[in-house]
């Protein structure tokens, strides 16, 4: 399996697709913290969907994540493109024929890919903590946010279950986007239909049927970012999004390694 | 262990109702050069395909280096492929996309110049596949196989798209690459240099097997021909009643009499009709061609 993630990561480090995912990272980090910030107080709100979130509530000790907790789930959108791509990709160049001649074993191939790409999720995840935090301390004063809760064994402690949180939810959405690479071996149509389904058909489904929300996919890997919601349990997310997942990936590893490769 | 290098019984390949290949049985010896012929859609690639390991048989059984094709991760480390043209990644350089598949495979990277120089790209391996030329893609898809440094060498149709200088390159990589006791299992549509190259050949039409076994003994049971042409075309007609009076098929083609008969007659030939008052202009033995052979087996 070593070799599946060394032979991986060299496309993974291909410059164009690492710098451009780094960057993309950087920007979607320090956008959202900054706006956090600096709209505060706005009468548009300065959270996800409107909401409003005060100095005093982000001098807490949590204060020095909400950013990057904000940011969760886009950085989940852009893991979905990155795996469906990457998995998809070898379908469409048919270049899926080499890799197993070179390494026949097909649970090998889909296990050295995912861990390269945990590998590149967890990469992006500490770029975009690193970016937020930066930003939250540079732009608190101007809010009249106050960091000293930040600075505690309280605040550290945040940090951690953030960036734990974080990641579940950003490989939670690239699992799905592997999991859409490989049963539409079509990058172009796993990634249009996941990102569709998730920034749209899902909220149109929430909004039109009453009830639906803790029961959508999407909505359940976004909510283990935010810790649970008012709506969804942390545990209900962590586990009904987790059994989502895993009937999925059953089901396409399955196929995976049944399915004649001819292309 | 097994002598041949490949061997399958009663191969079956079907597709919905449609048998791509229908219980083909061939060997394919140790250490030769066999060729692998059939008119498009024949199941060329799709028996190559099966042998390794990236379709599952409908039918039937196959070994490869002596094990059983259904545990392809016993013999695939010895062997190199290149299936239906080359495939790479476009974004990576020719030298990337073989350093990805030297790790995959758990060979030496240290491989991937040598083998770029072999091929005759050692000066543009750092270029993007996707600014290849046709005939470098393809020469990228053979040093990909020769990755392994492999015991069993299969290349489909390595030659498409290659200039004559390039066909010619890979007829003498073959030939070296078999004269260490590489085995190539090679299918092309370029019966000519199969020809110059095949001990063995492995013959499909309509996914069915119709000749495998020595490119010589194919080639034998065709009869060969004597081409006679008379120094003046009026003699054609008592040239022709002489052969045919000896008990020879003849046919008359562009001025000039070809007649089935063993090459040893030809002295004999040549006596009688000067016997007869005709003088040949020229009296060539013809043998058939693997093409010609090809096209009488095959119907095409
Ligand atoms: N995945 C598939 N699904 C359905 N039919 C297929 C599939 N792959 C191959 N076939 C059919 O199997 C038959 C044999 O195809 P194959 O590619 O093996 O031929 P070939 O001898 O390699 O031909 P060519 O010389 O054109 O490369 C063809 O009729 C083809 O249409
Ligand atoms: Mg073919």
């Amino acid at each position: 399996m070593i070799h599946v993630i060394i032979a991986e990561s060299r496309k993974l480090r291909r410059p164009t697709l690492l710098f451009s995912t780094m960057a993309i990272t950087v920007v979607l980090s320090g956008l959202f913290t900054s706006l956090l910030f600096l709209l505060i107080n706005s009468k548009d709100g300065n959270g996800k969907r409107g909401q409003m979130i005060s100095p005093a509530s982000l001098s807490l000790p949590n204060g020095v994540v909400t950013g990057f907790t904000s940011t969760a789930t886009l950085l989940g959108i852009v893991a979905l493109c990155i795996f469906a791509a990457q998995t998809a990709q070898e379908y469409t160049f048919g270049t899926l024929r080499n890799l197993l001649v070179r390494q026949p074993s097909r649970m090998k191939i889909l296990g050295g890919k995912y861990i390269s790409m945990i590998i590149f999720a967890i990469v992006m995840d500490v770029l975009s903590l690193i970016i937020s935090v930066i930003a939250s301390y540079a732009l608190a004063g101007h809010a009249h946010v106050t960091t000293v809760l930040w600075n505690s064994g309280a605040g550290y402690r945040e940090i951690g279950h953030a960036f734990l949180n974080v990641l579940i939810t950003t490989l939670g959405f690239g699992t799905l986007g592997m999991i859409l690479g490989l049963a539409l071996r079509s990058p172009i149509s796993s990634i249009a239909i996941g990102v569709i389904w998730v920034l749209i058909v899902e909220n149109l489904l929430a909004l039109a049927v009453k009830k639906s929300g803790p029961w959508l996919p999407g909505y359940l890997i976004s909510n283990v970012a935010e810790g649970g919601s008012v709506d969804i349990s942390y545990q209900r997310g962590l586990f009904l999004g987790g059994a989502y997942l895993l009937v999925g990936g059953a089901i396409v590893s399955y196929l995976f390694k049944k399915r004649d490769v001819s292309n | 262990m097994n002598s041949a290098a490949i061997s399958v019984s009663d191969l079956t390949k079907v597709y919905g109702e449609r048998p791509a290949l229908s219980h083909a049985n061939f060997e394919v010896p140790m250490g030769t050069v066999c060729g692998f012929v059939g008119p498009n859609g024949s199941g060329k690639t799709t028996t190559i395909r099966m042998l390794l390991g990236l379709i599952a048989p409908t039918g039937g059984t196959g070994s490869v280096l002596g094990h059983n094709i259904s545990h392809p991760e016993k013999y695939l480390p010895q062997v190199g492929a290149m299936i239906e043209g080359p495939a790479f990644y476009p974004a990576l350089s020719g030298r990337e996309n073989l350093n990805v598949l030297a790790s995959l495979g758990g060979f030496p990277t240290s491989r991937v110049q040598g083998l770029l120089d072999q091929v005759g790209l050692g000066d543009r391996g750092s270029g993007k596949f996707k600014t290849y030329s046709l005939g470098m893609k393809q020469r990228l898809g053979i040093a990909a196989a020769l990755l392994p440094q492999p015991k069993l060498l299969v290349l489909d149709e390595p030659t498409n798209g290659l200039d004559p200088s390039g066909i010619q390159e890979v007829r003498n990589l073959i030939k070296d690459l078999a004269s260490d006791g590489t085995t190539v299992f090679v299918s092309s549509h370029l019966l000519s240099e199969l020809e110059m190259i095949s001990e063995y050949l492995v013959m499909l039409r309509l996914g069915k097997v119709i000749f495998s076994g020595r490119t010589q003994d194919l080639l034998a049971a065709q009869q060969p021909i004597l081409v006679a042409k008379p120094e003046y075309e009026f003699d054609l007609g008592k040239l022709f009643e002489i052969a045919k009076s000896s008990g020879h098929t003849v046919t008359l083609v562009d001025g000039q009499l070809h007649i089935v008969s063993d090459p040893n007659w030809a002295p004999a030939l040549n006596r009688l009709a000067f016997e007869a008052g005709v003088t040949l202009a020229s009296l060539t033995p013809v043998f058939p061609t693997l093409e010609e052979t090809f096209f009488e087996m095959t119907g095409e």
